[in-house]
């Protein structure tokens, strides 16, 4: 039988704050356990939150980033179950009245294909804290220093058919918010974090087969692997006459497999009410407009910019709004240079290439913009070819110091000097009569080699284009 | 509303309370005459009625995002029933 | 006449005047809690060295001229608010062990005022209870009569207060738990605005619904407390930020032409016979000093213990599921896994009554019941609030009884928790709304006190205190005291 596989996420993003969502505590990463779980934190009887104002900016910021509705009433509720890294026995979170709702994002799959995935809601809520099960003589140890970290938890519509799509939205969400600096993004610090509500149904089929939710991904590789076996897992279920029942799953990365969570049980019953220790937030429009007035460009019409105005491919746009600091990185360049071709090349090959080969983002690269940028200028004036540039590249790399400064130093400056150059050509012309006939007779390949030649005995620093027209004349 | 032993149980289950078998008739009589008088509510139309979750009519006021709270780490675990390694420990959980 | 007798007042003068210190004061209160204590178990956890150096402090800072509005005068905390290094219980066993870290903000308002902390006084289990019997610590007796109940949950304090072992206490009301023992003890009591006072550090019941004030033996004293004790706090959300008047400045102004509504379905049913007879006398020297007072209706009355008791409890499930032998508190002996470290830690924790509301709160929040209770009393609570904005067009404050009845025997309605619960029918509705309202002693019967319910506009707690003072001008009733308290 064919099956469709249905798919809807739910990503949690921890904002990035200073302090946490109703208390004043460091939410500062890596900190020894516990010393950042303050009196609100672990829930000291008697004690109150206060609402982090920084937390609705940047929940707005990706509503507006989403062209989602932006609440202007929103309420916090209760969310009641037992659990011990659950402080309070309640997490406080938005039910009935989230900060976001609705909005949509176009994600672009690896054949070109672009599909639109929408977003149901997004709502702030309060991180729990983390077990530890190494063992403390069969007891399990609670790490509180989480414990109310801010979250915006993105729910999107059940859109997405394939493991391909749902990690595809998953990278758009984290491209977003890292661009509106909602988040800082880092999966491996467990500051985006997905649960994949998965479900298959005869193709054509149009209600829904039963979901299950895996909980808690933490790298777009595992989302991949784990929705995949997911589909493979209740497509084995169904084919061979079972059920698939609602559950919550849990992905384990060593052994590569989805098995029920036995902790929580699967119909618990949370008992929301409205969280009587907060009054609703109420936000108003012009607000809204602020934070809409100082959001950075969104990707998406970074890319469009890039092709319009730059005129650069899509995919080279794509790649180059990848990340917010790669995109401005190479605007700077563009900016130096003059030239924004030349600087996407650079920027794309020499510069990401380098980065990839050395595992190191962006932000760290030891060349700096600028320094990129007056590299490639000399390339524009002719003072070095490109090919010598990218030498002159590695020596900035390598701490050399300026563009300018390494090619003086070096004696890489290109020599322009026709009356230099044409010793060397008719040097050459007599050393190899034979390739000379067979150009005087039309046979362009052989103008590579005598250019080639020069190259090689001026040590690069000639002219390749002037070189060839300086051959052409000659053999006029 | 008639409340049975299955409710009883299933409550007590969700708010983590031991219910030994000896106390659940108890558990049924009593959760039953209070329901009873809350019961007279039902007498009352609310059609179109805002629910009031709060007697304040303001709206919230949030805080700046500063941290502000030193680490009491010491303080806060000498009054805990068990901790080890500055984590609070409980019997083993299974996720 | 005896230190203990006067008023927070009158020792603020004779503090001042010298004619006696504060340590002296505070000694004195010492050995009454020691001596009559016994008979009463309206504290937890008296404190003595500690208090008498505060003392020491308080005189000393006199000496250098430095005044503060309640500069040396010893009061008690009930224990449901958190004091930083002394065990704060909130009358369960579930915190006897529980030494607080922090301070409430009332606690540390109050001692910057110059307070000076003598005990922390016993009290209903969470607060939740009209009898201060369902305490860990034991029941509390009425000063007036040993068998009989002083009310609840702040039962503690308003017998420390009534017996003259401090000269005013703090205390919590979410349903009544400040007036109805204040009526039953004779003393005076307030319930401020929802809000006006910070609830930090307060331990939890009904966080909606909670609010603490002052139980002193007089207005005025109520006024000095309350000055010390309201005012915004950041560390509460749900704290007001209007400025605080200063509640002793309007207390002398006359109460003629101002207009009081007599509810008239306080008066329908239920009401003990001589209850209201004390009532009506307390009207009559009102409407004397030139009150003008009318009928007014309340028609939601009879709802508001129908819908308290599915809100209250509803907020307090959340709010008690903290305590889970995790982090604090009482953890029951080798768990042999996590759901029997949660059950039998707060089984064992817990007592009967506690328990009773977690099962109904759990119950009202429940799938499949959320809208037919919980939804439905958040809905009565709005109707109940109309009602009194409503009446609050045609008059200044609402004048009624505080509860049904005297002080009632000792287990007489502890085995009945819907008896029990009908004692607050005329207090409940205040809590729901978010008034102020305050218990103001107005006669005797049978040997047993009982006072008057005033029942103000959002924020007029001025206007409360100030009828309280001028009826207590014109009576004696708070000038009484039990023969228990004799020395």
């Amino acid at each position: 039988m064919q099956w469709e596989v249905v798919i809807g996420l739910e990503i949690h993003v921890q904002l990035s704050t200073n302090s946490k969502i109703f208390s004043g505590a460091s939410t500062a990463f890596g900190a020894s356990p516990n010393s950042q779980a303050c009196a609100i934190d672990i829930g000291l009887p008697g004690v109150l939150p206060v609402v982090n104002k920084e937390v609705f900016k940047k929940a707005v910021a990706f509503g507006l980033g989403v062209g989602a509705e932006i609440a202007l009433k929103s309420v916090f509720d209760r969310k009641n179950y037992f659990y011990p890294d659950l402080p309070k026995g309640y997490q406080i979170t938005q039910l009935d009245y989230p900060i976001v709702i609705g909005g949509e994002v176009e994600i672009t799959l690896s054949d070109a294909t672009k599909k639109t995935i929408h977003i149901t809601r997004a709502h702030l809520e309060e991180d729990a804290g983390k077990s530890l099960h190494e063992d403390f003589h069969g007891m399990t140890g609670i790490d509180l220093n989480r414990a109310g970290t801010p979250l915006l938890e993105i729910v999107s519509e059940p859109d997405m058919r394939s493991a391909e799509e749902a990690v595809a939205y998953a990278r758009y969400i984290r491209q977003l918010v890292c661009y509106l600096d909602v988040s800082d993004g880092d999966m491996s610090q467990g500051s985006l974090r997905c649960d994949a509500n998965v479900s298959i149904r005869p193709m054509g089929e149009t209600t829904m087969g039963t979901r299950t939710e895996t909980k808690n991904v933490n790298s777009f590789k595992f989302l991949e692997r784990a929705i995949n076996h997911e589909i493979e897992r209740q497509i084995g279920v169904l084919e061979s006459g079972g059920t698939v029942h609602q559950e919550t799953m849990l992905y384990d990365p060593v052994r590569d497999e989805t098995r029920p969570m036995r902790s929580k049980e699967t119909a618990t019953d949370y008992r929301y009410f409205p969280e009587p220790d907060l009054l609703p937030v109420e936000i108003d429009a012009a607000y809204v407009a602020d934070i809409r007035n100082n959001l950075p460009e969104l990707p998406k019409q970074r890319a469009l910019r890039f092709i319009t105005e730059m005129h650069l491919s899509e995919t080279d746009a794509m790649i180059l709004t990848s990340s917010r600091s790669v995109a401005e990185y190479f605007e700077r360049v563009s900016e130096i240079c003059d030239d924004p071709r030349l600087a996407n090349n650079w920027v794309r090959v020499e510069l990401m290439g380098q980065l990839n080969k050395e595992g190191l983002e962006i932000k760290q690269s030891p060349v700096v913009p600028q320094q990129l940028g007056d590299l490639l200028i000399r390339i524009k004036d002719d003072t070095i070819s490109g090919k010598i540039a990218k030498t002159v590249f590695d020596a900035i790399w390598q701490g050399g110091g300026t563009a300018d400064q390494i090619i003086e130093a070096r004696g890489l400056k290109q020599v322009t000097d026709a009356s230099s150059i044409e010793p060397v050509i008719d040097e050459i012309f007599a050393n190899n009569p034979q390739q000379l006939q067979q150009l005087k007779a039309g046979k362009e390949k052989v103008l590579g080699f005598f250019v080639g030649q020069v190259m090689k005995a001026t040590q690069g620093k000639a002219n390749p284009k002037q070189v060839n027209d300086l051959i052409r004349q000659k053999i006029k | 509303m008639k409340v049975d032993d299955t409710v009883v149980k299933s409550i007590a289950q969700l708010a983590q309370l031991e219910l030994k078998p000896e106390s659940i008739q108890e558990n049924i009589d009593s959760m039953t005459s209070i329901l009873n008088l809350v019961d007279q509510m039902q007498s009352v139309d609310t059609t179109g009625i805002e629910p009031m979750a709060h007697p304040l009519d303001t709206m919230q006021r949030l805080r700046e995002d500063h941290v502000s709270e030193p680490d009491q780490r010491e303080l806060f675990q000498s009054i805990a029933p068990a901790t080890e390694k500055n984590l609070y420990l409980v019997p083993k959980v299974i996720e | 006449m005896a230190m203990h007798n006067n008023t927070i007042v009158e020792l603020l003068a004779a503090l001042k005047s010298g004619e006696f210190s504060s340590k002296e004061l505070t000694r004195h209160y010492i050995e009454r809690i020691k001596v009559l204590d016994s008979l009463y178990n309206a504290f937890i956890t008296p404190l003595e060295e500690q208090a008498l150096q505060a003392a020491e402090q308080a005189d000393a800072d006199r000496a250098r001229g430095k005044e503060l509005p309640l500069g040396g005068i010893p009061i008690a905390h009930k224990d449901i608010f958190c004091t930083r290094g002394i065990k704060s219980t909130c009358g369960s066993r579930m915190l006897d062990n529980f030494i607080s870290p922090y301070d409430a903000t009332v606690v540390e308002n109050l001692t910057a005022a110059g307070a000076i902390l003598i005990g922390k006084t016993n009290m209903d289990e969470f607060a939740m209870g009209s009898s201060s019997e369902t305490s860990f610590y034991g029941p509390v007796k009425n000063p007036w009569d040993l068998e009989r109940v002083p009310g609840g949950s702040s039962g503690g304090s308003a017998t420390a207060v009534a017996a003259r072992m401090c000269a005013g206490a703090t205390g919590t009301d979410t349903g009544g738990s400040i007036r109805q023992p204040a009526s039953l003890c004779g003393i005076s009591g307030l319930k401020p605005t929802y809000g006006r006072v910070s609830r930090w550090g307060m331990v939890a019941f009904a966080s909606s619904l909670d609010q603490a004030g002052p139980m002193t033996q007089t207005a005025a004293d109520a006024a000095l407390m309350l000055n010390a004790m309201a005012g915004h706090d950041a560390k509460d959300s749900t704290s007001i930020t209007d400025p605080v008047p200063d509640y002793s400045a309007r207390l002398n102004d006359k109460i003629c032409g101002i207009k009081l509504g007599l509810c008239k379905e306080y008066f329908e049913d239920g009401l003990d016979a001589n209850v209201q007879q004390c009532v009506m006398d307390a009207v009559l020297v009102l409407e004397k000093m030139g009150a003008r007072i009318s009928e007014v209706s309340l028609p939601n009355t009879r709802q508001s213990v129908p819908a308290y008791y599915v809100i209250a409890p509803a907020e307090c499930s959340a709010n008690l599921a903290r305590y889970d032998g995790v982090r604090f508190g009482h953890r029951c002996e080798n768990p042999v896994d996590l759901g029997d470290l949660y059950r039998r830690s707060r089984s064992e924790g817990f007592g009967a009554e506690v328990k009773r509301r977690i099962m109904i709160g759990t119950f009202a929040l429940s799938a499949g019941y959320y809208d037919a209770y919980y939804r439905k009393a958040q809905q009565i609570r709005r109707l109940i609030k109309n009602d009194f904005v409503n009446v609050f067009e045609e008059v200044d404050m609402i004048i009624g009884p505080i509860a049904p009845s005297t002080a009632f025997r000792l287990g007489e309605k502890i085995g009945d928790p819907v008896t029990m619960y009908l004692q607050d029918i005329f207090t409940i509705a205040s809590n729901l709304a978010g008034l102020p309202a305050a218990s103001f002693p107005a006669g005797f019967v049978d040997g047993l006190p009982i006072g008057i319910q005033v029942i103000g506009n959002y924020l007029d707690e001025a206007s409360i205190l100030q009828l309280g003072h001028q009826f207590q001008l014109q009576t004696d009733w708070h000038k009484r005291t039990p023969a228990s308290a004799e020395l």
